[in-house]
């Protein structure tokens, strides 16, 4: 479905290439995750893969045509993607801004049909917020507000979803009851998800496939056990690390630099 | 319901700026009165028209600059305008149109000198620059209209002080013809963008994602509320206030979807401006008040018990 192929970036008037020689897949039923360091490429990597940059060099597929080719009321039939920031200029309720992903479906003078409302509820249920429907936006948590926006993304019913740090700032239950409900909606809808995280471990734990960046290069990807090894990790990321494995998953563990003083 | 309210509320401004007057007309000769006819029932329906036209815009324009205090005003158009208008006084142009024709060239400068401003940073329009490009550029245009206003003799001056405030007393039927025919050009591109603007309330990046063509509609937008404006401001001046407030009444009864708002903010505002310019020729008759000065009377105190609303929620 998404597709990248030795795909290159430089933003105009750098020095260096933001991303440089990165190729990448993202199938139907699969959940791919992309990590690395902090000005590793991440965010350049989604804006290129969702047509908003043109490749300096490489292709950029989706559904077998470039990404830049395709009209933005188009893609977002197809995509749905949870930005890291979002403002709310005036106040709005829970049901009007998941309402908001039915717009691309809309014709420009048409009103909201049935089937949009019936879209907007399978989206409710579907990420367990359907008693916060009359809510005001602004007074959700940090949790249940996530899970409101990928609500908004899958009433757009694509066949992709695209989340960008979706995990900052959430509590432990949070964080893992929004991995859980992504892992879901892969499994049951069949939903192909590509997630930009700072978190290992969770990538590890719940993503079919990682690709991790470093300086705007590909360092390893495929399967987690491929790709997060005590070395790699340890170089990219620059800070000792311990391994281990849990779920049959790698799971890294950051040391002291310092020895730890005994008591 | 309440667009039962509303429409009602319309007529009801529409009739009373009819009926009500310095001159007393009889009801029984209300439709053979040379008075209604040709001065009052052009003069309200000119009203209603610039109003109307004040609020979409400003109800448009805020979500495009992501501010809540915007005015059609504020993004210079007022300065070009004045300086249009003024310049055509001191020169002494003359023809029942010079004045309107000048201000609305005057508002068209202004406009694309903005709109150039706006787009500084590359292709893209930024919208916190038209905001900031704006008020430059009206106080610079305002600078040049105070040089000449202070060299005018006392006639001139006093002509151009009122016209800045604005005045609906050159209404005919002619130029509410002319902004009849005009207007829904821009109004009809308003709404058209009105989906747009609700996705553009999250932020460019999530509207893009959701399907907009961000760079479009800042545009179209731009340019429709600013032909709105230049074309209010060409026949009545400056007219503060209704682009500010009325959105923001708009907003507490028909949400923020512009859809509803936009049809909401237009009744709104030439509702507004009817009755405000009905005060303007009545209240101190035989003499008349500038409509300005009667929606910022009006306009100010409501617009501080909303602020009360905002920081106290």
């Amino acid at each position: 479905m998404l597709r990248l192929d030795g795909v290159s970036y430089r933003y105009p008037g750098a020095a260096g290439d933001a991303l440089a020689g990165v190729s990448l897949a993202v199938n139907a039923r699969q959940f791919v995750a992309v990590l690395g360091p902090n000005g590793s490429g991440k965010t350049t990597l989604v804006r290129i893969a969702l047509g908003a940059l043109a490749p300096s060099a490489g292709r950029a597929d989706i559904d077998g045509r470039p990404a830049p080719a395709w009209k933005r009321q188009e893609l977002a039939r197809v995509i749905g993607v949870v930005p890291q920031r979002e403002d709310n200029l005036f106040p709005q309720r829970v049901r009007e801004t998941v309402l908001l992903g039915r717009y691309p479906h809309l014709s420009m003078w048409g009103r909201e049909r049935a089937e949009d409302h019936a879209a907007v509820q399978r989206a409710l249920v579907a990420c367990d917020v359907e008693h916060l429907v009359d809510r005001w936006v602004w007074t959700l948590s940090g949790g249940e507000y996530q899970r409101v926006r990928i609500a908004r993304a899958l009433a757009q019913e694509p066949k992709l979803l695209v989340l960008d740090e979706p995990g900052v700032s959430l509590d432990l239950k949070h964080e893992m009851g929004l991995f859980e409900l992504v892992r879901g909606l892969v499994d049951t809808q069949g939903l192909g998800v590509l997630m930009i995280t700072h978190d290992l471990n969770l990538a590890a734990r719940f993503a079919d496939s990682l690709l991790l960046l470093s300086e705007g290069r590909p360092v390893a990807s495929g399967a987690p056990t491929d790709v997060l090894t005590h070395e790699i990790v340890e170089t990219v990321f620059s800070w000792p690390v311990a391994m281990q494995t849990i779920d049959g998953r790698p799971q890294m563990i950051p040391l002291r630099q310092s020895k730890e003083p005994v008591a | 319901m309440k667009w039962l309210l509303l429409i009602g509320a319309t007529v009801v401004a529409l009739g009373a700026s009819v009926l009500l007057g310095p001159a007393a007309v009889p009801l029984s000769e209300v439709f053979r009165s040379d008075i209604v006819w040709n001065l009052r029932a052009p003069r309200a329906l000119l009203a209603f028209l610039v109003g109307g036209s004040l609020g979409a815009a400003g109800a448009s324009l805020q979500a495009l600059v992501r501010n809540p205090l915007a005015d059609p005003f504020l993004l210079g158009l007022s300065g070009g305008a004045g300086l249009g208008a003024v310049l055509a006084i001191a020169l002494h142009l003359s023809g029942p149109w010079s004045l309107p024709l000048a201000a609305f060239v005057g508002a068209l400068a202004a406009l694309a000198l903005v709109y150039r401003l706006g787009l500084v940073g590359g292709g893209a329009l930024d919208p916190r620059i038209l905001l900031l490009g704006g008020v430059a550029v009206g106080a610079f245009a305002a600078a040049i209209t105070t040089a000449i206003v202070s060299l005018a003799d006392a006639a001139e001056l006093r002509n151009a002080f009122l016209w800045l405030w604005g005045g609906l007393s050159a209404a005919s039927w002619d130029s509410v013809l002319l902004v009849a025919l005009y207007a829904p050009i821009p109004l009809v591109v308003l709404y058209a963008a009105a989906r747009p603007l609700d996705l553009l309330a999250l932020g460019e990046e999530p509207a893009r994602y959701l399907g907009t063509d961000v760079e479009r509609v800042k545009r179209r937008v731009y340019l429709a509320a600013s032909l709105l404006t230049a074309a209010a401001v060409a026949v009545s001046g400056v007219i503060g206030f209704v682009g500010l407030v009325v959105p923001h009444i708009a907003r507490l009864s028909w949400g923020h979807r512009h859809r509803a708002l936009l049809p909401a903010a237009f009744l709104g505002g030439g509702a507004l401006l009817a009755i405000a310019d009905t005060l303007a020729r009545t209240v101190v008759a035989p003499r008349e008040l500038p409509v300005g000065v009667v929606t910022a009377l009006i306009g100010v105190p409501v617009f501080a018990l909303l602020l009360r609303r905002w920081t106290v929620a």
